[in-house]
């Protein structure tokens, strides 16, 4: 059934200092609203249980890219679209912008925010395992002050996150590679190829120093009640050689054991599983190639 | 009835070149202020819930979907609608190429694709294919005419090269 307009409030704040006094004095009754592409689909569906709506999409303080020898960091309202378009991010961080090339459509890529997509919170977006691997920070403000918080240890559970009633994500942090040796590696697998939501979404980066595996990162998305690092298959093949066929298999036992893919209506456990496990030996390939 | 209730808001924007304004709630879908209070009804509704692309409109010269879009977050935007495609009198090369080349079958997907062609063509004048299909990729057409819709957009391309 479709939603009772009239029962749902939204106002637009002037600016960020605004927007936090009036999360701050009435907590939990005000959340924030960027660019609608998860919210509006909740209120036709009649599913979207919240009524009070802070309009932050024109928040100046939560735009814009900006890059330092050291950092390249992300407004939370950062779109999908200006991913893409950006030269360093291009370079650089590969991963995510091929994630936001394949998170909806273009017009959903115009409106949707990369802060929108973490504090949705759902285990099958596709931006939050390039952010995992790419070790992101997340700086959260209130009116109390700012803080900042590993991205891997924000989402604690299916849907819960580390984010306060009063809390906005205002950015996302990500340290510049100092090493242009780093091989990076991003699959998605969805029904087509266009604007699917993921069944599974894989993201990987490593360095071979030495014929030795110097550094490696895997994060899965749609395999848990969380996106998830993989962090025992990442300890197995740290300091191995990437062509090996028994680290293969006990890598791939390792990431089968700290996954659990559910069956859904976009696939099931045991394909979630199985794809895990290849998808894993083709990241293993484009390391050591 | 609720206790509490949104008041209806103002929203001014421009639409099609017109300046508007109406009252309506602040998250109310644009897609129905657009068809039911400016009863501007070329922009359709398929899914409701941004996956079809068939009340693809541009805001700000973006693409976006108009069932995704609060009312309140239209305000001070400029809009273009299906209706505003044409100038003046003269169809635009796109919807002239989906005529000829038999683009539309039922025409609900229709001004959303055309949408979203003038928008790919707008940043990309000159698209190859992959471009084309990657631009188109966003829109579903249930006719399953792809084909006809793919080589509308080629021609389209062509007739702007031919002028050229």
């Amino acid at each position: 059934m479709r939603a009772f307009l009239p029962a749902y409030e939204m106002e637009t704040p002037r600016d960020l200092a605004a927007a936090l006094e009036r999360m701050a004095g009435e907590p939990g009754g005000w959340r924030a609203f960027a660019g609608g592409t998860d919210l509006m689909v909740l209120l036709e569906a009649g599913k979207l249980p919240h009524k009070k709506y802070l309009n932050i999409w024109n928040l100046e303080e939560l735009r814009g890219i900006a890059v330092t020898a050291e950092h390249v960091t992300l407004g939370a309202l950062t779109t999908y679209a200006e991913v893409q378009r950006h030269e360093i991010l291009a370079r650089e961080f590969p991963l995510l912008c091929r994630a936001a090339a394949e998170t909806g459509s273009a017009a959903t890529q115009n409106r949707g925010t990369l802060g929108g997509n973490i504090a949705n919170a759902s285990p099958a977006a596709d931006s939050p395992p390039a952010l995992i691997v790419y070790e992101a920070e997340i700086e959260i403000v209130s009116a109390a002050g700012a803080r900042c918080v590993p991205y891997a240890s924000f989402h604690t559970g299916y849907k819960k996150m580390n984010l306060q009633a009063g809390e906005l994500i205002r950015s996302i942090r990500l340290a510049r590679p100092r090493s242009a040796a780093l091989k990076q590696y991003f699959r998605k697998v969805g029904t087509r190829r266009a604007q699917a939501i993921s069944k599974i979404c894989f993201a990987a980066a490593g360095r071979v120093e030495a014929g030795r595996i110097a550094d490696v990162r895997i994060a899965l998305g749609s395999v848990a009640p969380t996106v998830l690092r993989a962090v025992r298959a990442e300890e197995l093949l740290r300091g191995q050689r990437p062509v090996d066929a028994a680290l293969l298999l006990a890598a791939q036992d390792a990431l089968g054991a700290e996954i659990a893919p559910i069956d859904d209506m976009r696939s099931t456990g045991r394909y979630r599983r199985h794809v895990a496990r290849n998808l894993l030996a083709e990241f293993l390939e484009v390391l050591a190639s | 009835m609720p206790a509490e209730r949104a008041r209806k808001i103002r929203v001014s924007c421009v639409v099609n070149g017109a300046a508007v304004t109406c009252e309506t709630y602040p998250l109310a879908r644009l897609l129905d202020v657009l068809r039911e209070d400016l009863k501007l009804t070329g922009t359709k509704e398929g899914c409701g819930e941004g996956e079809c692309g068939a009340c693809a409109i541009e805001m700000d010269g973006a693409l976006v979907n108009s069932c995704l879009v609060p009312a309140l977050q239209a305000e001070g935007a400029k809009i273009r609608t299906i209706e505003g495609v044409a100038c003046g009198g003269s169809l635009h090369a796109v919807q002239q190429a989906f005529i000829t080349h038999g683009g539309a079958q039922c025409g609900v997907c229709t001004p959303g694709m055309i949408l979203a062609a003038v928008n790919l063509l707008a940043r990309h004048p000159r698209p190859d294919d992959a471009q084309i299909r990657d631009g188109l990729s966003g829109n579903l057409c249930r006719c399953t005419g792809y084909m006809k819709i793919f080589e509308s957009v080629v021609a389209a391309v062509r007739a702007a090269e031919t002028r050229a």
